[in-house]
């Protein structure tokens, strides 16, 4: 296996883009991405989205993409792993340019939820639960999420107003992310006066689905220096399932496919939790952001949200979360979100992280598909 | 169109109807071909007794596209009381009153319809015990 780094970067903003459709704003990520390194060819094409079929009525999307971003003859795929469809591509690309099958690969994440009204895409994204055992009872993946949290603060005599350091550290990061949908920051007092949307999943609990595309271009490490002046180093690439249906794991509370990645991830570096100096994690739901954070070795069960309390996880804290406002500030442009936390740890590797800047040389980042099923865990050195 | 898909999964939302794996011994619902417990192939039939206990809850206001007309609603885990965990909406019940540990049985209740020409679809819902 070959050492795989990062040369090129690209992402558009996240938000509510009316005036860019799915394409538009996957070749934007993708040119960006060439452009930042000075990359001659592509080899492959791989495409992390999750609805582009349900939503925009186009499937065949690795070949469109391909296409209309000028690489026409280009191998190039749509993966699919809900929310963690953007990771899934990185890791594809990963695993063709580790190989030595390729030399030149781009992983490009891109979602466009606003082409079809807030149900019909609310409804879609309930797709990753099991359907006929889950999504056909009426769930939604706050709803799902709402489970989770209910339990925890049942089982660890959590109180709802614990989870509020989430939610506030992502808003402040985001505030000086230019790509970022939310960029105001909120307070723990606006936290808990949120309206309720899965009760007790509350709108402060909760990232927005919206629009984005990001992308990275990938090759091999003896090569990187060519076409980047910083290279950043894969240094660990892993995925893990769990049981799909909630209600099939042997204990809800515990991501067991979160652990899983986390661990093989760790083993692959070398590393242990305490050298991550940042983690881009996957704060779909506050309450996942807790348990991602117990599964993967920086808090105990049950304590994650006291640690964040203490503010273990701010931008300066022990292990900074949501650097650039996390899937909460950000935004969660489905199946684009793990391709952009592997854009943000490397602008943090590259000192390009503005405002938001932190020391730091490892960053960890891991994407959970729907509620934890799918977990893809890099580790990236600067 | 969807007749075949739900006809397959009716006795299991009828009737609660799972599986005893024969390797292992252990419940299982919904029935899957492979046990989820020792990945065995080979179970029995068994239908599930309809009680249990609220797990977890959540109350839906946000509902996608085919349930709106319900919302609100709540969809729960329920502990069933052979063991297995499954998902369902409670029903017959004040939000407010719902509690992790509230003992709940099943009832037959409509999911969901699927538009004018579409299908009417049944399953388990449930409500608190009634009797003891």
């Amino acid at each position: 296996m070959r050492e795989v780094s990062i040369i090129g970067i690209g992402q558009t903003d996240v938000g509510e883009h009316w005036e860019r459709s799915l394409r538009d704003l996957a070749v934007d990520a993708m040119i960006a991405a060439i452009k930042d390194s000075h990359a001659e060819r592509v080899d492959a094409l791989y495409v992390g989205n999750m609805l582009s079929g349900e939503l925009t009525a186009q499937e065949h999307l690795g070949t469109l993409l391909a296409d209309w971003g000028g690489l026409g003859g280009t191998e190039a795929y749509k993966v699919e792993a809900a929310d963690a469809s953007g990771a899934a591509a990185v890791r594809l690309g990963y695993l063709a340019v580790a190989s030595g099958v390729h030399d030149f690969v781009i992983a490009c994440g891109v979602e466009k939820t606003t082409d079809a009204d807030a149900e019909t895409s609310n409804a879609s994204w309930t797709y990753g639960t099991d359907a006929e055992y889950e999504g056909n009872q009426g769930v939604t993946v706050p709803s799902m999420a709402g489970l989770l949290m209910r339990r925890y603060m049942h089982e660890f005599e959590v109180t709802h107003d614990r989870f509020a350091p989430f939610s506030v550290i992502a808003h402040a990061n985001g505030v000086n992310n230019p790509h970022a949908m939310y960029r105001s920051p909120i307070s723990a007092e606006s936290y808990a006066r949120a309206g309720m949307i899965a009760d007790p999943i509350s709108m402060f609990d909760g990232a927005p689905l919206c629009d984005g595309a990001a992308a990275v271009l990938l090759c091999p490490a003896e090569l990187a220096r060519r076409f980047c002046a910083r290279p950043v180093r894969i240094r660990a690439s892993a995925a893990a399932t769990d049981r799909l249906a909630v209600h099939s794991r042997n204990d809800p509370l515990f991501l067991q496919a979160a652990q899983l990645s986390a661990q093989r991830a760790y083993l692959q570096a070398g590393v242990a939790p305490s050298d991550v100096e940042l983690f881009e994690l996957h704060d779909a739901f506050s309450i996942l952001a807790a348990l991602s954070l117990e599964a993967c070795g920086f808090a105990e069960r049950g304590k994650a949200t006291a640690l964040a309390g203490e503010g273990a996880f701010d931008l300066h804290g022990r292990t900074p979360i949501c650097t650039m406002g996390g899937l909460k500030a950000r935004g969660h442009p489905i199946g684009a979100s793990g391709v952009y936390q592997v854009v943000e740890v490397t602008q943090q590797l590259r000192g390009e992280a503005g405002a938001n800047q932190i020391e730091a040389h490892l960053g960890m980042t891991q994407s959970l598909g729907g509620t934890g099923a799918t977990a893809i865990t890099h580790i990236l050195e600067g | 169109m969807n007749v075949a898909r739900y006809w397959r999964t009716e006795k299991t939302r009828y009737g609660l109807v799972g599986e005893t794996c024969r390797v292992c011994g252990k419940p299982i619902f919904p029935p899957r071909d492979l046990c989820p417990h020792c990945t065995e192939a080979g179970q029995d039939l068994r239908t599930f007794g309809g009680r249990g206990e609220v797990y977890s809850f959540a109350h839906v206001t946000d509902a996608p596209a085919g349930y709106t007309e319900y919302q609100p609603y709540t969809v729960a885990l329920i502990k069933l009381e052979e063991g297995p965990l499954l998902t369902a909406q409670l029903t017959d019940v004040d939000q407010s009153d719902v509690r992790i540990g509230m003992p709940v049985e099943m009832v037959t209740r409509k999911l969901k319809e699927e538009g004018e020409n579409g299908m009417v679809v049944y399953g388990y819902k449930f409500r608190p015990v009634m009797h003891e």
